[in-house]
């Protein structure tokens, strides 16, 4: 266990004029969980083909488990789980075929009718490939990667095209993973997965890393004012309730039904808002206060603009 | 969110997922991999109608119907000089077009990518593939076989053995030019060439025609290509017995060729 599960020094990947990846430096410990975040193109999953062994860096150095994942790639592939973007598999297999296959690869793989049964795949065991849908294309990739029984994983965008039982179910897996010793490395999207499940969280924009550190750590540093969240139905008047707060506080929908107040919060601030809620007949639910939440901070940090 | 509550709450027991990695028997590999490789191309329908039904067709077609050419046949029946075209014929479809386009779309959902992230090593990757292609040359040739012998085949016996070294040798410069065209393009363009080529060879490539047929210098030439090379080689072997070392040449320097080539070509996805 002397080697760090991935070590990035000083990272750099260009794709002609393009640089993907611009000095990025990473060190993720054994048995972490490490969630890589940032918008699209941001370089996270040029990142984890560089981990993987499929692309060569341009400058930098990279060790997975210690090895060299380009120059050691064969000794370092059987001990590492990947589940690549948009899956992978020959179009006309069955679905159990292809984790047969997989598993054939590995020493001591786990039982595939049972990591097909466990990932709800049971009914599509002789389902062709190009006939399951996202979510289940998704999670035989996931039992892929998994069935080998590898020391590191490389997850991108896991829980993409899932519907919310199955991001619940891999939500479980991956505690269990890490509950198991196994490292982690996951890119995602959504921050509430970064979140609750991430040991390590490092946000990347334009491949360069811009914050680090634990979700607690990170959640708290950004913040200059602590903030009021709630939920209650969608399309309240926002305006109305800003009104009815002192001067300099700033109510808005973040997504529908979920409300923040921006501005220092003190008990008479909470008292007007759950006053405001019941004058208008509604029932103001979750309501919390005190540090922004993980999406918050990023937008922050990467800017709320789209990227083209 | 509760997720990452008590490991009590998890549906898997701890120490499910404790790793115990290694990479497996390459032998088991090879096995599983070849026999998945295999089956894909037996349930693929286009696939069956292209390496069997077309030649068969054309077997039969051709050995009942009067349509060829007599001035080539000499003393031989229409079967006996047609079973060895067809069989070139059956190589070039399976081990070449049919690889081809098979290789085009599995590098487009990703399959060579997701085996390339496992224990299998690469050479394992194009051995599977390899094996795989020799098994259906194999069931194609004792279909095709027995059909020509219900039709009245009957081979040089003192030819067979170098036809099967032609057969083997034919499926792997096929497969290699098979592995360079899909391995490197869109699916739908190698879709197009694979069909044009096949399309190609057969008419002009002295698989259908004997090269003695052709005008000019170009019969010369045709012999000098894959499909001239095997049609020809495996017509003397099968119908004189003889051993030509001409086709071997020109097989092998076709398929190391093509192979060297590929090595650079060939992309992941």
């Amino acid at each position: 266990m002397s080697a760090a599960a991935v070590e990035i020094t000083g990272l750099v990947k260009r794709f002609g004029s393009v640089t993907a990846v611009d000095g990025l430096d990473l060190k993720m410990p054994r048995g972490c969980l490490l969630a890589l975040l940032g918008p699209n193109g941001a370089g996270k999953t040029t990142t984890v083909e560089v981990c993987e062994g499929f692309l060569r860096p341009d400058a930098g150095t990279v060790r997975v488990l210690g090895l060299d994942p380009v120059r050691e790639g064969r000794a370092l592939r059987p001990r590492v789980g990947a589940m690549p973007q948009g899956g992978g598999a020959y179009p006309g297999v069955r679905a159990e075929e292809m984790l047969r296959l997989v598993a054939a690869c590995a020493a001591a793989p786990l039982d595939p009718p049972w990591l097909l049964d466990v990932l709800g795949l049971s009914g599509a065991r002789r389902t062709p490939f190009k006939r399951l849908s996202g979510g289940q294309q998704q999670r035989l990739s996931l039992a892929c990667a998994l069935v080998g029984r590898p020391e590191l994983v490389y997850l991108d965008e896991p829980t993409t095209g899932m519907d919310p039982q199955a991001r619940h179910l891999v939500w479980d897996l991956l505690n269990a993973l890490r509950a198991d010793g196994v490292s982690v490395l996951l890119t995602t999207h959504l921050m509430e997965e970064a979140e609750s499940l991430a040991d390590e969280i490092v946000i990347i924009d334009r491949g360069r890393v811009i914050a680090k550190g634990s979700p607690s750590a990170l959640t708290a540093e950004h913040t200059e004012d602590a903030q009021l969240r709630f939920r209650a139905r969608p399309g309240l008047d926002t305006e109305l309730l800003s009104a009815a707060l002192p001067e300099g506080y700033l109510v808005r929908e973040a997504t529908p039904g979920a409300y923040r107040v921006a501005g220092t919060v003190d008990p008479q601030v909470v008292s007007t808002v759950t006053a405001w809620c019941a004058q208008q007949g509604v029932l103001a639910e979750e309501l919390h206060v005190g540090r922004r939440d993980l999406e918050e901070v990023f937008l922050e940090l990467t800017g709320r603009e789209l990227r083209t | 969110m509760s997720t990452t509550g008590a490991r009590s709450q998890s549906r898997f027991e701890p120490g499910t997922f404790t790793p115990a990695p290694g990479a497996g028997r390459r032998g088991r590999m090879l096995l599983t991999h070849a026999r998945l490789e295999t089956s894909l191309t037996l349930r693929h329908g286009e696939q069956i109608l292209l390496t069997l039904l077309i030649p068969l067709a054309l077997l039969v077609g051709l050995s009942l119907l009067d349509v060829l050419p007599t001035g080539e046949l000499d003393s031989l029946s229409k079967v006996d000089w047609m079973t060895p075209r067809i069989l070139a014929l059956a190589v070039l479809s399976s081990a070449f077009t049919g690889q081809a386009i098979a290789l085009g779309f599995d590098r487009r959902y990703g399959v060579l990518k997701r085996l390339s992230a496992t224990a299998l090593p690469r050479w394992l990757l194009v051995a599977g593939r390899l094996v795989a292609a020799l098994v259906v040359v194999t069931l194609q040739v004792l279909v095709l076989g027995a059909v020509a012998a219900l039709l009245g085949w009957s081979p040089s016996a003192s030819g067979i053995a170098f036809a099967i070294v032609l057969l083997v040798l034919g499926t792997l410069c096929f497969g290699a030019l098979g592995v360079l065209l899909g391995g490197s393009l869109r699916p739908e363009l190698v879709l197009a060439l694979a069909n044009i080529v096949w399309f190609v060879l057969l008419l002009a490539g002295g698989i259908l025609l004997a090269p003695s047929a052709l005008p000019g210098v170009a019969g010369d030439l045709v012999l000098l290509l894959p499909s001239g090379a095997l049609a020809e080689g495996l017509r003397a072997a099968l119908t004189e017995g003889t051993v030509t070392w001409g086709p071997v040449a020109t097989l092998a320097v076709w398929g190391v060729a093509a192979a060297a080539l590929a090595t650079r070509t060939t992309r992941l996805t």
